[in-house]
């Protein structure tokens, strides 16, 4: 221990911090109690970073809307996640007269329990793994997967046309960005060859020079990271893709008939599942834990993780403040005839990336059919669509 | 057999006559989803890890995802007054009961045949890959065939006839 050097005892403070804890139990215990106390992290670490984020995100949009946000709890309102918690833990909670009970009760549960085990494959630093499975990756999408029958059963269970439309719009949504989700992901598994997350990371974590080699510093896997992020926004039901839960038109979606800390339950899942695919994208195209420069390595692994994903829910919170609401057509147009087509091409030239070698022209080739292709494909939709400007009937 | 087993079986059991027994619709649906579920955790008892999460990602995450769409596209999720359950009930108890005992028979013959080799072959998810495109390429490519025509009859199936003039 006293060889190592500080860094790197840093970097692993916390895979330390749990073999002393774990040491002082019988050595038959020691798996299972790493184990609890990897599942403990998890379950504190982010529903502590939903809870800053919360603040972050409502003085950021304040910020962007030229209001002060929130300010009155604790110093420059730190604490309204605290006033927030009790108030969900101390409200009602209002069953509808209708509502089926039993699968009205279990929808906030399969949610949060499909969203927490997405946590536990995702490598949030060297050696920091919970489970490091030979196929995290489909781990991972399988319980993506289940949580859109949460959505389902919440709003079928509530016996309420808003929920009912907000169940319909969601599972619609989810499973047309759930295909590009998975076929932009498949790139990396053709380049990497494994489906294990730790190989993914790892295989991305060697410099040319200062230089790391993330895949997102490739054609393909360039293309691959703006539709991950566009799919992963519309998994998350996040602006402009937030029709499941649109205000203006249908309440809250498919939880409008959901009070005191459910209501909650369904917030923190969908936070949850931000971070999740926020360090999912990490993780397949940035690199994952490693350091964006080869000179910036002493600093812990953990840190760029987080760090990382951070940058990510700041875009997110950032691009709801700018963009409006899409419609549900536009919405569907866009992920059948735009971003599919174009990660099913993105397929190809990753397979081109393998083949044609080393050397610069198969970036020439590979940057080319994908440039060729967005602007093609981009504007014969818009072409069909006849934008111009708008005329108005009223007002001119 | 281990405690996991019996625990799992009876889950995906109980799930199974749900989905049969329960009059709600959607509650069938669900009740399917849980012995989905108790599969997919039977594959992973088994260290199967590949076949337990496509089995997750496909059942759970798409198959019950259809068979509530169309539940709910197709007619109202209130119960029909005259009941769900068909009147040739014991015939598909008969025919049932067959196709359990040919698997069954088939299972335990197999016993015979193939003894057991090795305690449990370590099969990674590369192995399954390069199985499925190179051994099995001709069949995979069937499939995908066979689904693409799937895929394309219902699109035709679903679409709306233009109105042609008759001549």
């Amino acid at each position: 221990m006293a060889t190592t050097p500080f860094s790197t005892q840093l970097d692993q403070i916390f895979v330390l911090l749990r073999d002393w804890l774990v040491g002082y139990l019988p050595a038959a215990y020691r798996p299972a109690a790493g184990a609890v106390l990897g599942v403990l992290g998890i379950i504190s670490v982010f529903p502590a970073l939903f809870a800053l984020t919360t603040v972050f995100e409502r003085k950021g949009l304040g910020r962007m809307q030229n209001r002060f946000g929130p300010n009155r709890v604790g110093p420059y309102g730190f604490f309204q996640p605290v006033a927030d918690g009790i108030k969900a833990l101390i409200k009602e909670d209002v069953i509808p007269f209708r509502a089926d009970g039993v699968v009205h009760f279990v929808a906030p549960i399969v949610l949060l329990v499909t969203v927490f085990m997405g946590f536990a494959v995702l490598p949030v630093g060297r050696n920091m793994v919970l489970a490091d499975m030979d196929s995290g990756l489909l781990f991972f999408f399988a319980m993506g997967a289940a949580t859109e029958l949460s959505v389902f059963m919440a709003g079928w269970s509530s016996r309420n046309k808003y929920s009912l439309l907000g169940a319909m719009r969601g599972i619609a949504q989810m499973i047309s960005y759930e295909v590009v989700l998975l076929l932009s992901a498949v790139s990396i598994v053709m380049i990497g060859g494994s489906l294990s997350l730790s190989k993914i990371v790892e295989a991305q974590n060697s410099y040319t020079g200062i230089f790391p080699h993330w895949y997102v510093f490739t054609p393909w896997g360039l293309a691959g990271f703006l539709m991950f992020g566009v799919a992963a926004t519309a998994e998350t039901n996040r602006c402009p893709f937030d029709l499941p839960e649109g205000e203006s038109e249908i309440v809250a979606g498919y939880f409008t008939e959901y009070s005191g800390f459910k209501f909650a339950i369904f917030f923190i899942g969908e936070y949850l599942a931000m971070f999740s695919l926020s360090g999912m994208a990490t993780t397949l195209f940035l690199g994952g834990w490693s350091a964006p420069l080869s000179i910036l390595n002493f600093i812990p692994s953990w840190i760029w993780f987080f760090g990382k994903v951070m940058i990510f829910i700041f875009v997110f919170i950032w691009v709801r403040g700018t963009l409006p609401r899409l419609r549900q057509d536009q919405l569907m147009n866009f992920a059948w005839k735009f971003v599919l087509p174009l990660s099913l091409v993105n397929l190809i030239v990753t397979a081109l990336w393998r083949f044609m070698g080393e050397g610069w022209l198969r970036w020439v080739v590979s940057t080319a059919i994908l440039a060729a292709f967005y602007v093609l494909v981009g504007r014969a939709s818009f072409r069909r669509k006849n934008i111009g400007l708008r005329s108005y009937r009223y007002a001119e | 057999m281990s405690v996991v087993f019996y625990l799992l079986a009876a889950m995906t059991i109980a799930g199974g006559l749900a989905a049969v027994l329960l009059k709600q619709l959607v509650h069938a649906a669900l009740a399917v989803t849980v012995a989905f579920a108790g599969l997919a955790l039977l594959y992973l008892d088994l260290d199967a890890q590949f076949a337990g999460f496509a089995q997750i990602l496909v059942y759970i995450g798409a198959v019950t995802i259809l068979i509530v769409f169309a539940i709910l596209l197709t007619r109202s999720s209130d119960l029909p007054k005259e009941g769900v359950f068909s009147g040739t009930w014991a015939v598909g108890l008969m025919i049932a009961a067959g196709v359990f005992a040919v698997l069954g028979w088939a299972v335990l013959a197999s016993v015979r045949v193939v003894p057991q080799q090795s305690p449990a072959p370590a099969v990674t998810v590369r192995d399954i890959g390069n199985a499925l495109v190179g051994r099995y390429a001709l069949p995979l490519e069937i499939v995908g065939l066979l689904l693409t025509a799937a895929t394309v009859g219902a699109v035709i199936v679903a679409m709306h006839e233009k109105e042609r003039p008759k001549g």
